[in-house]
């Protein structure tokens, strides 16, 4: 037995000699694996970059299957996406898995993307780590708007209105960028086949590359060891720092850090696969017919806050907005490193640093939760769907329950809440009698202002006479109505008004 | 690295350092010359391949389209705004669904039409009319205009675009191909569009009756 043991082992080891002396990969890669590490980089705050790149690997995998079925063709991607989630054993399954990773991918990339920032391990002489690292972000969120184009529904069909629309405001070269973005002067087959080139072919061979490119700069500068308060970069010795703090308290990358990489990877990877379990595929929503207009286009997730943004942009300062506002960002997350290369790494020096992230990710997620909802838009069949509350119609005269009636007709409910049902567009008219003057309606309604359109050609006299009743009826409990306070100085005294 | 001995390498039976530098000289010139070679096959190479790639921008907007008949003009009552289906005269290869587009005919009087693109000026997305408030109302970010068309509010900077259209004896025909953006306006050859001006208010005050 032992004889025979010593021969496997022999067998093994010549067949590995024959392979490595011809390869010549495998020593370099075992010795960059065991590479030394400071010890104080075996934390779990270290694991979101490995992690992202295990997602990469999920999403090509997926992706590689899904595209075996899918039908990169404008007349039958909606199909095809339907046949896979209903016809094609654990196609449901392969577009969940999908779709869920590409979720968590995002998340994971920013969740990265922060705690390097907060960490300070963009800088000297990781900066260019960082530059990528921005780019490789970029390149993601590419993925994600070209993967919902993928999905060629109804929303997807809106989402590439919306960036022909965005695409359009460039000055001189607006057009043009419209017919290169849509492949022709219309969304149609074209759009979607270069949509598709662009999320199978270009974006993950340039975000693969990336990576590689990514990991390599890790290797070379060494993982950046953790932070500690009035511990400088400095670039004449930050270097030799970095390689006596590897030489006292070095452990093997591989296994001794390695491990909680590999335990997280797994756990995003289990995460991904009962997210998709539980969950489903992510659409696909109504076919991509272009003439179905009772849609409320959204687009998917990651991109709720730009949606958000554009509705609580002003008209007249939205395009230099547009224009300006992401080549700034992008800029300063691509200057950071450059501008600020040396000094304090530790977050609780860098009270601006994390003053930023706070604000930042307030925003964001603020804004995501706005186009969640979307209060800006009208309800537009809260008009028949929400009747008037009938507490609002007790004790009425007949010209304010008219006015009632006009309320519900003219389709004020599709912008404006009665008793919490209703559009979120304007005010709710709860109370609106305590806020406004019956000329102040009356204003109001026939000529618009703030965010309401002119009536004044929608509602004839009679129409706005009891319109104005109804709404001169709606404050709440033991509420004076709203007063002309000039009026009391001009007119004579009658006493006081109200009640 | 201190330990590796550098050794010089000396040999005395090749050719001499002069003859060694005249070879290399040739041999780095021969270099640099393919190199030329191959930038000049490459910018040569790159004409067809940008120019396919830049391809569908190399159309002027104008020259996009063509007239498209909407149906007959009596199935546009006066004062009434409706929504049209018709196919794009501009389909290609596999567009499927996506060939087909809806505008609004909003008919003024018997001669006056106004033709509509359903895409918001805001960002695109499909207005909606409502014939008792008399307003287009967009769903993505609550642009909404009047009923001839003009701006009423919301982030849209400007009114709908609208399609030039002519009366070819009894069938409203209207002019398409391009989707409308704030640089690719709906109709051809006018830019900006012009607003009609909205018909006698005398019958825009009464309210239209119950619309399908």
């Amino acid at each position: 037995m032992a004889g025979l043991k010593q021969r496997a082992i022999g067998a093994g080891l010549a067949a590995y000699n024959w392979v490595e002396s011809r390869l010549g990969l495998i020593k370099p890669m075992t010795a960059a694996a065991t590479h030394p590490t400071p010890a104080s980089n075996a934390s779990w705050w270290y694991v979101f970059g490995s992690a992202a790149t295990v997602l990469l690997m999920l999403q090509v995998m997926t992706g590689i299957l899904l595209a075996l079925v899918y039908s990169p063709s404008a007349n039958e991607a909606w199909s095809s996406l339907n046949f896979l989630n209903h016809n094609v054993a654990l196609g449901w399954y392969l577009r969940a898995l999908h779709g869920w990773g590409s979720d968590f991918m995002i998340a994971i990339v920013l969740i990265h993307m922060v705690q390097v920032f907060l960490f300070g391990s963009f800088k000297f002489p990781r900066e260019l780590t960082w530059i990528i690292g921005v780019l490789l972000l970029l390149l993601t969120l590419g993925m994600a708007f070209t993967g919902q184009v993928m999905r060629f529904d109804q929303d997807a069909y809106w989402g590439l209105g919306i960036g022909a629309s965005l695409a359009s405001r460039v000055p001189f070269i607006g057009a043009s960028l419209v017919h290169l973005m849509l492949g022709g002067p219309t969304i149609g087959g074209a759009t979607l086949s270069r949509f598709f080139t662009l999320h199978v072919f270009v974006i993950p061979g340039l975000l693969l590359a990336g990576v590689g490119v990514h990991i390599w700069m890790t290797l070379f500068h060494g993982v950046s060891e953790w932070p500690m308060p009035g511990r400088l970069v400095r670039k004449a010795t930050y270097e030799r720092e970095y390689q006596e703090l590897t030489a006292k308290t070095g452990i093997p990358f591989v296994p001794d850090a390695a491990w909680k990489d590999a335990v997280f990877a797994a756990a995003i990877i289990f995460a991904v696969m009962a997210c998709a379990f539980f969950f489903g595929p992510i659409g696909p929503g109504g076919p991509p017919d272009p003439t179905i207009i009772q849609t409320a286009p959204k687009p998917d997730f990651a991109f709720l806050w730009i949606y958000a943004v554009l509705a609580y942009l002003p008209p007249s300062i939205e395009t230099p907005v547009i224009l300006v506002v992401p080549v700034l960002a992008i800029a300063g997350m691509l200057l950071l490193p450059v501008l600020n290369g040396e000094g304090e790494r530790h977050w609780a020096r860098r009270p601006v640093a994390v003053l930023m992230v706070s604000v930042i990710a307030v925003s964001l997620g603020i804004f995501t939760r706005l186009g969640a909802y979307t209060p800006w838009s009208p309800i537009m069949g809260a008009w028949t769907s929400e009747p008037v509350p009938p507490k609002y119609l007790h004790g009425r005269t007949p010209l304010e329950r008219q006015g009632a009636v006009v309320l519900q007709n003219k389709q004020c409910r599709n912008c404006h809440i009665l008793d919490g049902a209703g559009g979120q567009r304007g005010p709710a008219l709860d109370d609106v009698a305590s806020r406004l003057t019956e000329d102040q309606i009356i204003r109001q309604i026939l000529q618009g202002g703030g965010n309401m359109p002119a009536y004044g050609k929608a509602l004839n006299p009679s129409e706005t006479k009891a319109l104005t009743q109804f709404l001169e009826t709606l404050r709440g409990p033991n509420v004076s109505p709203a007063v002309d306070a000039s009026r009391d100085m001009t007119e004579p005294k009658t006493g006081p008004t109200g009640h | 690295m201190s330990e590796v001995p550098v050794q010089p390498v000396v040999d005395d039976s090749g050719p001499t350092p002069e003859a060694k530098a005249a070879a290399h000289s040739r041999r780095s010139f021969l270099f640099k010359l393919s190199l030329l070679l191959n930038g000049a096959v490459g910018a040569v190479l790159a004409v067809p391949l940008v120019g396919y790639l830049l391809g569908p921008t190399t159309k002027k907007s104008s020259a996009v389209g063509s007239w498209i008949g909407l149906g007959p003009a009596s199935q546009f009552p006066v004062g009434e705004t409706r929504l049209v289906d018709f196919q794009s005269p501009v389909t290609s290869l596999g567009d499927g669904q996506t060939a087909k587009v809806a505008c609004w005919v909003r008919r003024i009087s018997a001669e006056q039409f106004q033709v509509f693109a359903i895409n918001c000026a805001h960002l695109g997305c499909p207005v909606r009319w409502f014939s008792e408030s008399k307003l287009f109302m967009c769903p993505c970010h609550g642009g909404a205009y009047y009923e001839d068309g003009s701006r009423a509010s919301g982030p849209p900077e400007r009114g709908l675009f609208e399609y030039k259209y002519k009366l070819a004896g009894d069938s409203l025909v209207i002019h398409a191909g391009e989707m409308p953006t704030l640089a690719t306006q709906a109709s051809c050859n006018e830019k900006p569009l012009i607003q009609i001006e909205p018909a006698s208010t005398a019958t825009s005050t009464r309210p239209t009756p119950w619309q399908v």
